[in-house]
């Protein structure tokens, strides 16, 4: 924990301008780091922000629309600050990222070889040939067979699974410091979900790098981060080392969410729901954004916004009536 | 008797034609799958992208027309029903689709969309029909006041509600539910899934329920049909099947499925390979490219689903050989103590949490 955080994000926010003169406030005060090899699980539901942060992170935001303030850290670099030149030269190299739909995000009418060899060439340089021999080792090391002979083939060829795995091989072509993964397993099978966490874990052990994990998914979640950050209506609500969070969560959205998945081992006729709706991100509620869903709320909690506080080493939670144990002990 | 009997049933659909029109490539989407299910009873099936298990919903409500096989419902046997008679048919058993956003007809209000199958099956005088959508509003958790509103102005987890309704409209015995909250957030998911539960108590309802969530398939389900490349490998009751699945194929599903607990122990059998094309798939067995636990017999001979007697069907040559698969399911342990208890306050609202409500000095009593 000496050593400084791998990527350091401070007081993120991001608002939307709309063309009707609408603000969205998609992002507040997000304070996030990662060490060197950690992976952090982002997680959240529709519209909570967590893919409008990895998207900050990438710099891949529109310029025009969207309006960036706060500092995120990396290898020496303020990401927000950087020239966009500096920028591709990170992106692809230092930092990569994949994202949930690998149709969408391979180009139809290049064969998968040329995209991860275009790749190599632009931040490793070198001959074309060596660039080749690289990108069908790289296809091996994401467990295509036969990449010899696949490394010719156009992504429609290909199904999902094996597609999203192009995408990682092409997310590693040159071994990135950062790993950004938003929803990688959600549009797959579970047998393939399984092959694709277990080949990330595989290469994290052997490359060394630090993720970032967006999902929806907490049992994914539970498998593969080391923390967790919890995002709600643009804010980190909880975060804390991904024990902690599923056996004493201490904010009720992360109870809320926790008790509405169904489990293997818990026979439950009802699960816990959430109740009302996300409150409105062009007017945010003056106090916790939670309050009108929260079975907990005090008159306090509507007042001002609650702070995000230290409840035990490691683990934040941004309510006033934490810790939660307290409530029901 | 049971409501719903499948046998046998088959579609082949045509992949690709000549020139001049005859069949060069059949999918298999469905090829000879047989299940039975009681009134009031949730069969589930499962199985990756493909396998066919929302072909063999829509075979069972003749929206696709079968190759073979046969379906009765409720004693009739439906293949064999006229225009006028499937139409009458189609009281009986509705479909929920799993994007509510495309399953709402944008320019009609809700009211108008609930009123429709009311109409259309003419169940009641115009002037009752009011009534009932009202009715019908609350039955799913709506306010009746939001009938003069359009589905754009619902949210995800409501329009599914309205699609409810309206599968509801005119009582069914049998709904068949398509990945109905595939598309849904979690916390909204388990209100739907609660809703559905709720509905089936009340009113008698069968679900056939199509998911690759296999953890809401445990929650939801009796029974389970597990299928591959078109077929059943296994099927058996809910917990049977999640106690010790028996097929390698589910075994491999089943330890598969990512539980929300950290460092949880697991036995995952990590399948190697890609699933085979159903426009030709293997020969035998259909799983043996793929199967651990292959042997020469698998890769010409198809196996049958043999039941065990007391519910539990499986399709594999070497059942009887295969370990024990008792420890596959990974176990998630249920929640921790603290959180058992924070969830139970959660759901009971204020007045379970000591200290709880809305106090006149805002402050923590505690």
């Amino acid at each position: 924990m000496s050593a400084a955080p791998l990527i350091d994000i401070k007081d993120l926010r991001i608002r939307f301008h709309g063309d009707d003169g609408r603000v969205t406030h998609a992002v507040d005060s997000v304070d996030l780091s990662v060490a060197h090899g950690a992976t952090l699980g982002l997680v959240g539901e529709s519209g909570c922000g967590k893919s409008v942060t990895s998207l900050a992170i990438m710099g891949l935001l529109p310029k025009q629309s969207a309006e960036i303030s706060g500092a995120i850290r990396f290898d020496g670099f303020d990401l927000l600050k950087t020239s966009d030149q500096t920028l591709r030269d990170l992106r692809g190299n230092r930092l990569a990222m994949i994202f949930q739909e690998p149709m969408t995000s391979l180009n139809p009418s290049l064969t998968i070889g040329e995209q991860i060899i275009e790749t190599i060439l632009r931040h490793r340089g070198g001959a074309r040939r060596s660039a080749r021999e690289r990108a069908i080792e790289l296809l091996r090391r994401v467990h295509i067979p036969s990449p010899e002979r696949r490394i010719d083939e156009y992504p429609h060829k290909l199904s999902g699974g094996m597609r999203q795995r192009v995408m990682i091989a092409m997310a590693l072509a040159c071994d990135p410091r950062l790993l950004v993964a938003d929803e990688p397993t959600t549009a797959l099978d579970v047998t393939l979900q399984a092959q694709i966490l277990e080949l990330m874990r595989e290469l994290k052990a052997a490359s060394g790098a630090a993720i970032i994990l967006i999902t929806h998914d907490l049992g994914v979640v539970a498998e593969v981060c080391d923390e967790v950050a919890v995002m709600y209506a643009g804010e980190i609500v909880e975060r804390a080392p991904v024990d902690e969070l599923f056996s004493t969560p201490q904010h009720p959205y992360t109870v809320g969410l926790l008790g509405s998945i169904p489990r293997l081992d818990h026979r439950a006729d009802q699960l816990a729901t959430i109740e009302g709706m996300v409150p409105n991100m062009a007017q945010p509620p003056a106090g916790c954004r939670f309050a009108a869903r929260c079975p907990f709320v005090l008159d306090a909690c509507t007042r001002a916004p609650p702070p995000l506080m230290e409840i035990s080493p490691g683990h934040l939670s941004r309510c006033i009536r934490a810790p939660l144990e307290l409530l029901v002990s | 008797m049971a409501l719903l009997e499948v046998k046998g049933l088959v579609k082949h659909f045509v992949a690709e034609r000549s020139l001049f029109g005859r069949a060069l490539a059949h999918v298999k989407a469905v090829d000879g799958v047989s299940f039975a299910l009681d009134a009031g009873k949730t069969l589930a099936l499962v199985g990756e992208s493909g396998c066919g298990k929302s072909t063999v919903s829509r075979l069972v409500l003749r929206l696709i027309e079968p190759d073979a096989g046969s379906v009765r419902f409720d004693g009739r046997d439906l293949l064999s029903l006229d225009a006028g008679a499937l139409r009458a048919f189609r009281r009986e058993a509705q479909i929920i689709f799993q994007d509510p956003y495309a399953s709402l007809n944008p320019r009609m209000t809700v009211g108008q969309i609930l009123t429709e199958p009311l109409a259309l099956h003419n169940l009641m005088p115009p002037a009752q029909r009011r009534e009932r959508v009202e009715e019908l509003l609350r039955l799913v958790g709506l306010e009746p006041r939001l009938a003069r509103r359009y589905p754009h102005e619902f949210s995800g987890g409501q329009r599914q509600r309205i699609a409810i309704a309206r599968a509801l409209a005119v009582e069914p015995k049998l709904i068949i539910c398509d990945e109905p909250v595939s598309a849904l957030d979690v916390s909204i998911r388990s209100q739907i899934l609660n809703l559905l539960r709720e509905l089936q108590d009340r009113l008698g309802l069968a679900y056939i329920f199509v998911s690759h969530d296999l953890a809401v398939v445990k929650h939801i389900a009796d029974h389970v049909a597990v299928m591959n490349l078109g077929q059943i490998v296994e099927t058996a009751e809910a917990d049977a099947l999640f106690a010790a699945p028996r097929h390698p194929y589910s075994r491999a599903l089943l330890s598969a499925i990512p539980v929300p607990k950290p460092r949880a122990k697991s036995s995952r059998i990590v399948l190697q390979g890609e699933i085979p094309s159903a426009l030709d798939p293997p020969p035998g067995c259909r799983f043996h490219t793929r199967c651990p636990y292959v042997v020469e017999r698998c890769r010409s001979d198809m196996p049958k689903l043999v039941p065990d007697g007391i519910g539990h069907a499986t399709a594999c040559h070497r059942m009887s050989e295969l370990p024990s698969s008792e420890a596959i399911v990974p176990a998630d342990g249920g929640f921790s103590p603290v959180l058992e208890k924070l969830v139970a306050a959660f759901s009971g609202g204020t007045e379970a949490v000591r200290g709880g409500g809305v106090s006149s000095l805002g402050t923590d009593p505690a």
